[in-house]
């Protein structure tokens, strides 16, 4: 009783203080938005503005808005292909989609629910694999391509891009280990094999990690650019966005397609933005999915 | 159930154990053998074809002639060279006939090493399958002492979409995880150990094994590499560090504030930090970078304003750039911390707070002792993950700063280089293969060591066995 008294009185003190925490929290969040929005802000109204293909004005408001810079970008490929650059990054991005998602699922798979001999010695290999530096081996995957034919093709991207499917399937298993075995087990008693049991029960019933898979794979070709310039080296015209949006900023062209620069980031935030906000929620609880269970 | 299987694991030993185990089984087979199975020992297939498996009998065989065949024609050469790496050196000799210089072309260690590696590579899957083939002609042998029939080539094959389902799923993957991961990494490890670098590259000259010495190199022998090292491996540390942990932090304590009760529009103000997200990393990344140039718009809108009156040397001076690039990588990672903690914390049982604000805890007490503990526990793995990505951060250094401001102290880097961008930077600038080589390694045995302890620590080495 006299506690419950206490916490009353407590609570009303207490009221008035939360009040002025609160406008203490708007303010730093209004603050903190600022500095996060800002330099997207930048990046769009750079892109839009007409008047200056500088990259620094005088004002922070452009004086012209349009979407020259797009058209340009589009149409001006003497230089710089930019479409050329997105279809082939669209292109590669398509494909090792495809493979890395299925390739990482069928070893996902194989190591949550499949039992055999190597099982354990595979998932060591795999773990060590995966503690080298990624591009410590670029080279010898450029000379590999050559011996093959295949160094600056967009073949060889896609090779490398979803060559190392077989290590990234830990969020994937992780998922498919929370599937109820019983699932398994009744479809076993139907008469129903591994494949069909993979096929039919395990990949119906795992669509947000499907999906998560699929995203990330989509996602790499966009936002890599180390193994383009090792691959293309100075075929520019098999060139990706990000690596073709590097050499658009570099010192002598920086002033004269600065804001192309910007209109061709947005093209490649859009489709991005776009399936990220389709994902988030498979996306945050295929990062946390390992963690959360535990 | 997966808990027994473990067990069991665990009662036969570890994979010598398992090793010896397997061998012993086959040196039990062949005391058993008739004739046609010890003819299978060198001649695949032959037992099952005898015994009217001729579909698998003919595969093992086929698959032996396509070994052996390889080896005639393209193995053997390069594997014969693994010792010295090529001696003869491409020359040019005068034609007679032409007056012109002939390239007469010699050895070329680098392709006799990388089919070297590829050769020998393909001497597992040989074993395996010489394996497999003598196994099967056992078992056919012990079908037809027992008088049994033995099973048809399609129910063999249909076993790999259920009983052997392993096999079908993972051949495919580990094919190009060899391929394109495997390969390449075995064969950088071996150039650690040769003289590859700007003065000794193939075809015009060759490079050849040079034991140890570059690890001895980086670690005493040669005091500018060892410089070079020391200082970047301290700041790569400083660096995962203070990259981690200050998002982490930082990235919670933007969620709770955004998760606080009398805070409205939640969902707008994630939103907000969710959209920097979306801008692709690089783009971001060199945007920033671009805004801190000497001529950058910061400088220039500061100068403009009248408020410096020298550019700030953002890029250009050690300390600055240090500070500068852990800042920008605040911006960049405290949105996926936040999105990602966001339902983790709602997760934390109201109690402890409520218990929490009675004992009259203050927020910062509360936070300590109660929100970074639990998340400590619960997303623990998760941080170790990001410590070794942030070891490996290649894109926000080499974007920003590309590892500058240079020093003249370095081997070929910069104040703010990570290892994984001196790396780079030895690989691609200075063609100096087998120095990154070996750094490489240093990189791995570093993550791995870190990774081990961690994983211990914090126990989730075992939850699998929890969970299956």
């Amino acid at each position: 009783m006299i506690r419950q008294i206490e916490r009353v009185g407590v609570s009303h003190g207490m009221r008035r203080r939360e009040k002025n925490v609160d406008i203490a929290v708007y303010a730093l969040l209004s603050v903190l938005s600022i500095i996060w929005l800002l330099p997207v802000a930048w990046l769009v109204l750079s892109s839009l503005r007409t008047e200056s293909t500088n990259m620094y004005t005088e004002y922070i408001f452009p004086k012209q808005l349009s979407f020259t810079n797009y058209v340009k970008l589009f149409t001006d490929t003497k230089l710089f292909s930019f479409p050329r650059w997105y279809m082939n990054t669209l292109f590669i991005a398509v494909c090792s989609c495809g493979i890395t998602t299925l390739l990482t699922l069928m070893v996902a798979y194989t190591y949550s629910r499949l039992r055999f001999k190597w099982r354990r010695g595979l998932m060591n290999i795999s773990l060590v694999l995966g503690m080298f530096p990624g591009f410590m081996s670029m080279i010898a995957i450029y000379h590999f391509m050559k011996a093959i034919g295949l160094d600056q093709t967009l073949a060889a991207l896609i090779m490398v891009y979803s060559g190392g499917a077989a290590l990234g399937y830990y969020v994937a298993k992780g998922f498919f280990d929370t599937v109820p075995k019983a699932l398994d087990e009744a479809a076993t008693i139907d008469g129903c094999t591994r494949n069909g049991i993979f096929w039919r029960i395990i990949l119906p019933n795992s669509l947000p990690i499907v999906a998560y898979t699929a995203l990330t794979a989509f996602i790499a070709p966009w936002v890599d650019f180390i193994f383009v310039s090792v691959i293309m080296k100075d075929n520019y015209a098999n060139y990706t966005v990000a690596r073709g949006l590097y050499m658009m900023i570099d010192r002598e062209h920086i002033n004269a397609y600065y804001t192309r620069f910007c209109a061709g980031a947005i093209c490649v935030a859009v489709p991005i933005t776009l399936l990220f906000i389709k994902m988030q929620k498979y996306y945050v609880s295929g990062v946390t999915g390992g963690a959360v269970k535990g | 159930m997966d808990i027994g299987v473990a067990r069991t694991a665990r009662k036969h030993g570890g994979p010598f154990q398992k090793i010896a185990n397997s061998a012993r089984s086959t040196i039990g087979i062949l005391r058993d053998a008739d004739w046609i199975t010890m003819v299978s020992i060198v001649v695949m297939g032959f037992g099952s074809i005898m015994r009217r498996q001729i579909a698998k009998g003919l595969l093992f065989l086929a698959s032996q002639v396509a070994f052996i065949w390889f080896y005639i024609s393209f193995g053997w050469q390069y594997a014969q060279n693994i010792g010295t790496l090529g001696v003869l050196e491409q020359t040019r000799v005068l034609d007679e006939a032409t007056g012109l210089r002939r390239v007469v072309p010699g050895d070329n260690s680098m392709l006799i090493l990388l089919y070297s590696v590829l050769t020998f590579a393909t001497l597992i899957p040989l074993f395996m399958l010489w394996k497999a083939n003598i196994r099967a002609a056992y078992l056919a042998q012990k079908r037809a002492e027992k008088k049994e029939s033995q099973p048809a080539f399609i129910a063999d094959a249909k076993s790999l979409l259920d009983r052997r389902y392993h096999m079908t799923l993972l051949s495919l993957p580990l094919i190009t995880l060899t391929l394109f991961t495997a390969l390449p990494i075995v064969f950088m490890v071996f150039i650690a150990f040769t003289n590859f670098d700007k003065t000794h590259q193939p075809p015009g000259h060759l490079f050849t094994w040079v034991g140890i010495k570059n690890v001895t190199d980086i670690i005493s022998g040669n005091p500018f590499y060892k410089k070079t090292f020391v200082g970047i491996l301290l700041w790569t540390f400083v660096w995962a560090i203070f990259a981690t942990f200050s998002n982490y932090i930082l990235g919670m304590i933007l969620a709770l504030l955004i998760n606080r009760k009398g805070i409205k529009l939640k969902k707008m103000w994630r939103t907000f930090f969710v959209i920097t997200i979306a801008v692709p990393q690089f783009v971001s990344l060199m945007l920033v970078s671009k805004m801190f140039t000497d001529t950058g718009i910061i400088n220039q809108a500061l100068l403009n304003w009248g408020w410096i009156k020298q550019p700030i040397p953002f890029l250009t001076n050690p300390g600055y750039a240090r500070t500068l690039v852990i800042f920008i990588n605040l911006w960049v990672g405290m949105p996926y911390t936040m999105l990602m903690t966001t339902g983790i914390l709602m997760n934390i049982p109201a109690e402890l707070y409520e218990s929490a604000n009675i004992d009259g805890a203050s927020p910062a007490r509360t936070f300590f002792s109660i929100t970074l503990p639990y998340m400590l526990f619960v997303t623990g793995p998760y941080l170790i993950t990001t410590f070794v990505g942030n070891i490996n951060n290649f894109n926000v250094i080499y974007l920003l700063t590309s590892g500058g401001p240079l020093s003249q102290q370095y081997y070929q880097a910069g104040q703010t280089d990570l290892l994984v961008t001196w790396l780079y930077k030895l690989t691609v600038n200075e063609q100096n293969y087998s120095l990154a080589s070996t750094v490489g390694i240093l990189i791995f045995i570093i993550v791995s060591v870190i990774s081990l302890l961690a994983y211990n620590l914090t126990g989730s080495v075992k939850k699998e066995d929890q969970f299956s």
